[in-house]
């Protein structure tokens, strides 16, 4: 057993700090680190883009569809060099799940239309999954399409859709067959944004934002040829898609950074004349939730080890999104504590107020989306301890 | 022993709710908050109309006198009707401030105007240091007056205000100064707070007249127990609050199927509420006991009840808070129903009047006195 990168891996690690250094625009740099997010669509779009043309535009690609062809460690590296430096995340709706989808189980036109659209960041994907009435059981959902001539005509509802105002194409889960059994029933469809009968309306979220919405699909004609695989077979591919959400599901590259920055707060602040930092009991709750994080990196790092193996990762994955889910937002509290009553301030100005009451609040959704940690731990139960 | 409640305290809390379910729903609020001044004269100028302005007002100042347990009764109905106006800023802390320290007409024609919603006065009190330190804000004699000095941080709805009520050092005593607060000298750089409230942080340079000093003696025990009585009632709005959002979460699980079955069925779910239901009980109990503390003569005893409340109540906030947004799913994360906006009342409540950390330090402290 050896628990330390190799040699290549170090001089990998530095190949990307340096790279991020210096091409990651310093406007959108500054953003990233304020949690404005005016411009997120832009910047995101511009940083894809910076990735693209040096070759690394999905890491998590094998080399054939113009991916890095990266092992998971080097995925791993990149994830955390990115985030240390302050580059936007890269969105996951279409690298890291339509993607997968569509080299698996998709045509090769389907491959040759969609992969490198992703790729340089020409189309924006959106995840069209949940309907208000199927959250946590999504094999419940109603969106209906029905086959005429050439095309599926799709009617019903998505809900919590992240950032679909600015996609152009969603991936969505409709039911085709309404007689079978509710898995049975599903197929994966792809939809372009713009065709007619498509409304996407806002949600306001707790903390001001727009980022999810409700869309509407009000007889919507989708062209055959936009079924990925089989008809009544999108339950299978929507799991082996759960699957690929999942890798770097712990977010450490997150949880690193913020817990880096609440350090910089809890020396920056001062209680009882002193900085925060030299407080005993506040330092042990740093202290403690940088453990809780160190445990996690090394689990982390043994899926990842074990799934050089087997492939998919398997529901351990669930463990690394439930631990890594509380400890970001454990760390996002700890800096509402270092802020004190200055955290009460929600459109002033200051350096890290605004950011750090606004992502407490929007961090919450980290616990309910992608599964909620209630679901994961079914998940454990059943899996993992076959209770 | 005796935790039951009058009749008349009661009927104050029944009408209170009453008027807030029919007139103050979460649309009529949102229009408040949406506004430019954050704020609704015409809820206000009911809520004098209700008498409570004047609620903690003694009687023989022409008030209600409902002191500290119909303080915490109405503060409890405000807090669970999430209302965003100046009732405890203006009508319990700085009444109360003015109630001990101010003296013959000052006394009377300031609580005259409070009690019936003509002005708003805020206690302008907090600064960069800690909850409990010593000012930094001072002020001396000038001429005939003052000139008072200093910076006041997270001044709840001061916007609105018509007085400011500043606390400083003056010598070795503090003073509290009536200062209006469109004097000039007086600078204010206005904000939202994260539950939809107006505050601001105060820069004071400013010349006052001889009689803007409320009494004449050292202030500083009158402005603890104005303080504490603050804290008391604040922990009852929370409490108000924490009531409304586990009942909005159960009823919201019994209402929302998954999986073929109610929620609220899963025993995951069910245990998850019981420990929530747990918090919002020792938060009543904290609450009752700090408010019984304020009826008593014993500064020091009602200091440390007080911060007891705020540290239980905070950490019920918080834990309670996170559980109902949890619970609801998505739905959780929207502004559309009542828990967010419970959610962020409560996070609000965890920051104002000195954090929990803070108060927590001083039980600390009380802890290590005993064992020395
Ligand atoms: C900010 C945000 C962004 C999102 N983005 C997207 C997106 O882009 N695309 C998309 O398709 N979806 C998206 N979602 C939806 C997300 O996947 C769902 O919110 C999630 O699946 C939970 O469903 P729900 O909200 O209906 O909650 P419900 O399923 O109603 O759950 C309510 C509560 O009950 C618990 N619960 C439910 N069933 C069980 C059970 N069997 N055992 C124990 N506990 C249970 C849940 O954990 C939760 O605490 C997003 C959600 C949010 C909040």
């Amino acid at each position: 057993m050896d628990l330390n990168f190799s040699a290549d891996e170090i001089a990998f690690r530095d190949e990307v700090r340096a790279f991020v250094a210096t091409h990651l625009p310093a406007d959108i740099r500054d953003r990233v680190q304020r949690g404005d997010e005016r411009h997120v669509a832009d910047d995101l779009r511009r940083w894809q883009r910076i990735l693209f043309e040096h070759g690394w535009g999905a890491a998590m690609w094998p080399a054939e569809f113009g991916g890095t062809g990266w092992d998971k460690t080097r995925q791993y590296l990149f994830d955390i060099e990115c985030f240390a430096a302050d580059a936007p995340i890269q969105l996951p709706f279409g690298l890291k799940m339509v993607a997968p989808v569509i080299m698996r189980y998709g045509s090769d036109a389907q491959k040759a239309r969609f992969l490198p659209r992703i790729l340089d960041g020409t189309d924006w994907w959106c995840q069209g999954y949940s309907e208000p009435g199927s959250g946590s059981d999504l094999a419940s959902l109603k969106t209906r399409a029905e086959r005429d001539g050439d095309h599926y005509v799709v009617n019903g509802q998505k809900a919590w859709n992240t950032l679909g105002q600015h996609a152009d194409w969603i991936f969505c889960l409709v039911r085709t067959d309404a007689a079978a059994k509710p898995q049975r029933g599903i197929s994966f469809l792809l939809i372009d944004m713009k065709t007619p009968g498509i409304r996407v309306q806002p949600t306001r979220l707790l903390d001001g934002r727009h980022e999810v919405n409700e869309i509407f699909f009000d007889d919507v004609r989708v062209p055959v040829e936009n079924l990925v695989g089989e008809e009544n077979a999108g339950w299978t591919y929507a799991k082996f898609l759960l699957g690929h959400e999942r890798t770097n599901i712990a977010g450490i590259g997150a949880s690193r950074r913020e817990l880096a920055r609440l350090k910089r707060m809890a020396g920056h602040a001062r209680r009882h004349g002193a900085p925060l930092l030299d407080d005993s009991i506040f330092a042990t709750r740093i202290a403690q939730v940088e453990l809780e994080l160190k445990a996690l990196e090394v689990t982390n790092l043994r899926v990842i080890f074990a799934e050089a193996r087997q492939q998919a990762p398997g529901p351990e994955a669930s463990m690394l999104k439930i631990r890594g889910t509380e400890i970001l937002q454990r760390i996002s509290e700890l800096q509402i504590e270092a802020l004190g009553p200055r955290a009460l301030q929600f459109d002033g100005d200051g350096e890290d107020v605004p950011r750090a009451v606004g992502q407490y609040m929007n961090l919450r959704k980290l616990s309910i989306y992608g599964g909620s940690n209630e679901i994961q731990r079914n998940i454990i139960a059943q899996m993992v301890l076959q209770l | 022993m005796d935790f039951s409640f009058t009749d008349e305290q009661q009927m104050l809390q029944d009408s209170i709710q009453r008027y807030l379910e029919s007139s103050y729903t979460l649309e009529h609020r949102a229009g408040i908050l949406a506004g430019n001044a954050g704020w609704s004269q015409s809820t206000w100028n009911e809520l004098a109309e209700l008498g409570l302005l004047a609620l903690d007002i003694d009687e023989a100042d022409g008030g209600i006198g409902a002191g500290p347990v119909g303080t915490m009764l109405a503060s409890q109905t405000i807090g669970a009707g999430l209302l965003v106006e100046p009732f405890h800023s203006s009508a319990v802390v700085a009444t109360r401030v003015v109630s001990s320290l101010a003296r013959g007409t000052q006394r009377e024609q300031l609580l005259g105007a409070l009690a019936s919603g003509e002005a708003i006065a805020v206690l302008a009190h907090d600064e960069d240091a800690d909850w409990f330190a010593p000012r930094t804000s001072t002020a001396a004699r000038a001429g005939d007056g003052w000139r008072l000095q200093g910076r006041k941080v997270c001044v709840s709805h001061a916007p609105m205000a018509h007085w400011l009520l500043v606390s400083a050092r003056v010598g070795d005593g503090v003073g509290v100064f009536v200062v209006d607060r469109d004097a000039a000298g007086v600078a204010l750089r206005e904000y939202r707070t994260v539950d939809g409230m107006r505050a601001a942080e105060i820069d004071f340079d400013v010349m006052l007249a001889a009689d803007t000093r409320l009494g004449d003696a050292d202030a500083r025990q009158a402005l603890d127990e104005a303080l504490d009585r603050g804290i008391a009632a604040l922990c009852a709005d929370a409490l108000g609050v924490l009531d409304r959002i586990l009942a909005a979460t159960v009823q919201y699980t019994r209402d929302r199927v998954q999986f073929g079955t109610a929620i609220g069925r899963l025993q995951a779910l069910q245990h998850r509420m019981a420990d929530m239901y747990m918090q919002v009980e020792q938060a009543r109990s904290m609450t009752y006991l700090a408010t019984s503390a304020c009826l008593q003569s014993d500064a020091r005893a009602r200091r440390d009840a007080v911060c007891g409340a705020k540290v239980v109540v905070g950490q019920a906030a918080r834990k309670v808070g996170q559980e109902a947004v949890q619970l609801h799913g998505g739905m959780g994360m929207t502004d559309e129903l009542d828990v967010s906006h419970c959610f962020k009342r409560l996070l609000a409540f965890e920051l104002r009047m000195g954090c929990t950390d803070e108060h927590l330090a001083h039980y600390r402290g009380l802890v290590q006195s005993r064992a020395a």
